[in-house]
């Protein structure tokens, strides 16, 4: 019986280790835990199109929703390490949801193969037209004046809405009423309507607004100006350098996924990166790519430490 | 005006291009065929065909994902009127008098009614979009977390006015409605609510879950307990499309429902849903019969689709004017505007006019064109009741299995959905309508949603629903309509108790 189980299981292995070589035989499923069409889906669509050129087979993107992406996740986590399931992990996912949910089925930091980054979207900072504040000097000094007053609007506990704007208020030292919407799509409605003064969200979701001058936009928080508004100045510039954060979205493999696999993966996301079709896609999106030395599986392993120490910090001091 | 005859006019030449025609016309058809099959709704069709719209011109790729919406639309109602199967939630409604009418051997007429009704709804809706965009962008501004609220409630009170029979009933399975609704991670503190601890309800019930169970797979098990009489239904089919004098009836309920789907189609947080059911009560109130509704009456599907219609259409207004999109299908439309690279937002009719009129223009020519596959598939569908139910109901379940599986790939709600199956039946033999159940599962995340919004901006002060005009006044109108409901089944109790 044992003779039997090792012959399986060295049987297995070397159908692995051929698998790995001719890797990829067939379309590879790239589970993103966000709804189609968000912020996140984009990203993976844009990369997957031109990956898939790369690997000759085809990428699919399947849409997992729930739990501030950790559903998604968590199922992905689960399936079997040999390349054909992938994920689009997120600042979220793979950063803040340790200190988010108590009960989180994986680790972050543990029980994934990093691919490599894929795109970040920068955050920004917005106010209601009816906020008196024009500059984010302004607001800093009106937000704490009126710290009972005001009212914070997210996309749910664990949306980048949520996470980014625990942060701020963390760093301006106050305690608004955060009040929770079903998406950002009706937090801006209601921004735009002027019932809620302020809130941080991802550059994809407000340029129009800022745009058409529904909102006001007080900084980008990057340490450059995004060509897609050149008028919004960095936080940096604004007078709050610590308020660095973008919705970062990277790929990861399960544990155990094949080095070769992982290699093959991230040489298909950094060509993807260099190429002049989807970079301008990205680039318009407002989107932030990585720099060369930022696409490594290696790189990605010790940001994704970080992120989930840093988000760690804030989620405990906004509580 | 001049202006809009321009634009319309570039609209129109942007459109009827062959290729945009193409485009619709598939649209179209793609999305007739997943309303019809049960589960396979547009969010999951649309999501699937995005990335092969990469390569297409914008204005061509988002008339195509626009016409799989509406297409959707009306062939979510078929399967409502043929199988007692609601695809969307808009068709809920529409298998209160739709599927009765098809058991009395008018499954033609119901088809035919809806499909007018639909195209005449389109075409009103349409104009009011391209003469009403901008201006009615200010309606949705107006409707703060109290409004909200406030129009929940309203459209919770039709629940009572929806249905025949008792009150009480009426009233505790909306409750249950509410209440399952509340199932899943909660919005504000992240913790899970009634999950029982199993992983499959985190993220709470799904919509098409409970409809398919409780509508669908109860109305399989009813007609297995007696399929001769199924069969005996089938067997004589009549006309196949409505005659001058149904026309004649459902004038009014077309142009009302039109009214009412399409006004609250435009505000975001999907209050196009309350249409068809606004719609549906309104017509109940108005008619000189009121108990012919739920028995198979031609106004109460007339009405219902086209308020679905109007709404669908509406619904563009925040989309293309305010960038915002108010239900899921339109957070979609988003999606697929970024990935070709146009923002969508308050400077899209600025700054890519094709594109905007072009697709206000679309969506006439789509409605014309889901007439012209409509009516003449009346026949086949109607054909498809005279298969033996014994090979009928199998496929039946097997769609049902198929379409639920396919909206997440998880097995755990295809047996959520049988389990609702059982409680359907349950519900049926003691005498409860599913209708109401399903309103208040629908209404029940908003409601809560808006509520607690609105009590934080308040900081926790219930007069904010009474001081604000917009709200205090739908609160009172609810009252109102409550009490009129209510009022006709107390006099008879009491009447009933004077004769004892």
């Amino acid at each position: 019986m044992k003779t039997l189980i090792a012959a399986i299981a060295g049987l297995a292995l070397w159908a692995g280790a051929a698998d790995a070589q001719n890797y990829p035989t067939r379309a590879i499923k790239l589970v993103v835990p966000f709804a189609a069409g968000g912020p996140t889906d984009v990203v993976a669509r844009i990369v997957g199109n031109n990956m898939s050129k790369t690997l000759g087979q085809q990428i699919v993107i399947e849409n997992i929703v729930g739990a501030g992406g950790t559903t998604g996740i968590t199922q992905a986590s689960q399936a079997g390490p040999d390349g054909y399931t992938l994920m689009m992990g997120h600042m979220g996912t793979h950063g803040a949801a340790p200190a988010l949910y108590p009960n989180l089925k994986y680790d972050p930091t543990k029980d994934f193969e990093p691919v490599g980054m894929a795109a970040g979207t920068p955050i920004l900072i917005v106010a209601s037209k009816a906020t008196p504040a024009n500059d984010l000097k302004e607001f800093m000094v009106y937000a704490k004046a009126n710290n009972q007053k005001l009212n914070q609007a997210h996309a749910g506990v664990g949306s980048v809405s949520h996470t980014t704007g625990q942060m701020l208020n963390v760093q301006l030292g106050i305690k608004p009423a955060l009040v929770p919407f079903s998406g950002t799509g009706p937090a801006l409605n209601d921004l735009v309507a002027g019932q809620i003064d302020f809130m941080c969200d991802q550059i994809v979701n407000l340029v129009p607004q800022i745009l058409a001058g529904t909102i006001k936009a007080y900084a980008i928080a990057t340490p450059e100006r995004s060509p897609a508004l050149p008028n919004v100045p960095t936080t940096k510039e604004a007078g709050l350098p610590d308020y660095q954060v973008s919705a970062w979205n990277a790929i990861f493999a399960p544990k155990g996924t094949p080095k070769e696999i992982v290699a093959k993966v991230n040489d298909a996301l950094s060509k993807a990166l260099s190429d002049e079709g989807t970079r301008k896609r990205l680039l318009d999106l407002g989107g932030v790519l990585p720099s060369d030395a930022e696409r490594t599986p290696q790189w990605l392993a010790g940001f994704v430490a970080t992120e989930v120490d840093r988000w760690n910090k804030v989620i405990k001091a906004a509580n | 005006m001049g202006d809009l005859f321009a634009n319309l006019g570039l609209g129109f030449s942007t459109a009827v291009s062959l290729e945009n025609l193409a485009f619709c016309f598939l649209g179209c058809l793609v999305g007739t065929l997943v309303g019809v099959l049960p589960g396979v709704g547009p969010i999951a069709t649309i999501a699937m065909l995005l990335p092969l719209t990469f390569n297409l011109d914008p204005t061509g790729a988002l008339i195509m994902l626009a016409g799989i919406y509406y297409g959707a639309q009306y062939g979510g109602s078929t399967g409502a009127i043929l199988l007692h199967i609601p695809g969307e939630v808009t068709s809920v409604v529409t298998t209160l008098d739709g599927h009765q009418m098809a058991r009395n051997g008018q499954a033609g007429i119901a088809l035919g009614i809806a499909a007018l009704g639909s195209f005449a709804a389109g075409t009103m809706a349409t104009i009011v979009v391209a003469v009403l965009a901008v201006p009615l962008t200010r309606l949705a501004l107006l409707f703060g977390a109290a409004e909200y609220f406030a129009l929940m409630v309203l459209g919770l009170t039709l629940a009572v006015v929806l249905v025949r029979g008792s009150v009480l009933k009426a009233l505790s399975v909306t409750i249950v409605g509410l209440l399952l609704s509340t199932v899943g991670t909660d919005l504000e503190t992240g913790e899970e609510r009634l999950t029982l601890g199993l992983s499959a309800l985190t993220g709470g019930i799904h919509f098409v879950v409970l409809a398919m169970g409780i509508f669908g797979l109860a109305e399989v098990l009813r007609n297995l307990e007696n399929p001769e009489h199924r069969d005996a239904v089938k067997a004589h089919i009549g006309r196949l499309l409505p005659s001058l004098d149904d026309l004649k009836r459902c004038i009014g309920p077309i142009l009302r429902g039109t009214g009412l789907g399409a006004a609250l189609g435009i505000l975001p947080g999907n209050g196009a849903v309350l249409g068809p059911f606004a719609s549906y009560s309104l017509e109940k109130k108005l008619a000189r019969d009121p108990s012919r509704f739920g028995r198979g009456a031609i106004e109460g599907v007339a009405g219902p689709e086209s308020a679905n219609n109007a709404g669908a259409q509406t619904a563009f207004i925040p989309l293309l004017t305010l960038g915002i999109p108010p239900n899921a299908v339109m957070a979609l439309m988003v999606g697929a505007m970024t990935i070709h690279g146009i923002i969508p937002g308050p400077l899209v009719m600025t700054k890519s006019p094709t594109l905007f009129w072009g697709m206000i223009a679309s969506m006439w020519i789509g409605n014309l064109m889901l007439l012209i596959i409509n009516l003449p598939l009346i026949g086949l569908w109607v054909r498809l009741l005279r298969v033996p139910y014994r090979l009928m109901f199998p496929s039946i379940l097997l769609f049902c299995c198929i379409g639920i599986y396919s909206t997440n790939n998880e097995a755990s709600n295809v047996i959520m959905m049988a389990i609702f199956g059982l409680v359907g039946y349950g519900l049926q033999k003691f005498g409860f309508e599913p209708a109401p159940l399903l309103l208040g599962f629908i209404l029940g995340g908003l409601l809560e949603e808006k509520l607690r919004q609105a009590l934080i901006l308040s900081r926790g002060s219930f007069w904010t629903f009474v001081q604000r005009p917009v709200s205090g006044g739908l609160l009172l109108l609810a009252v109102v309509v409550f009490i009129l409901a209510v009022l006709p089944a107390i006099r008879e109790s009491r009447k009933k108790a004077l004769i004892e």
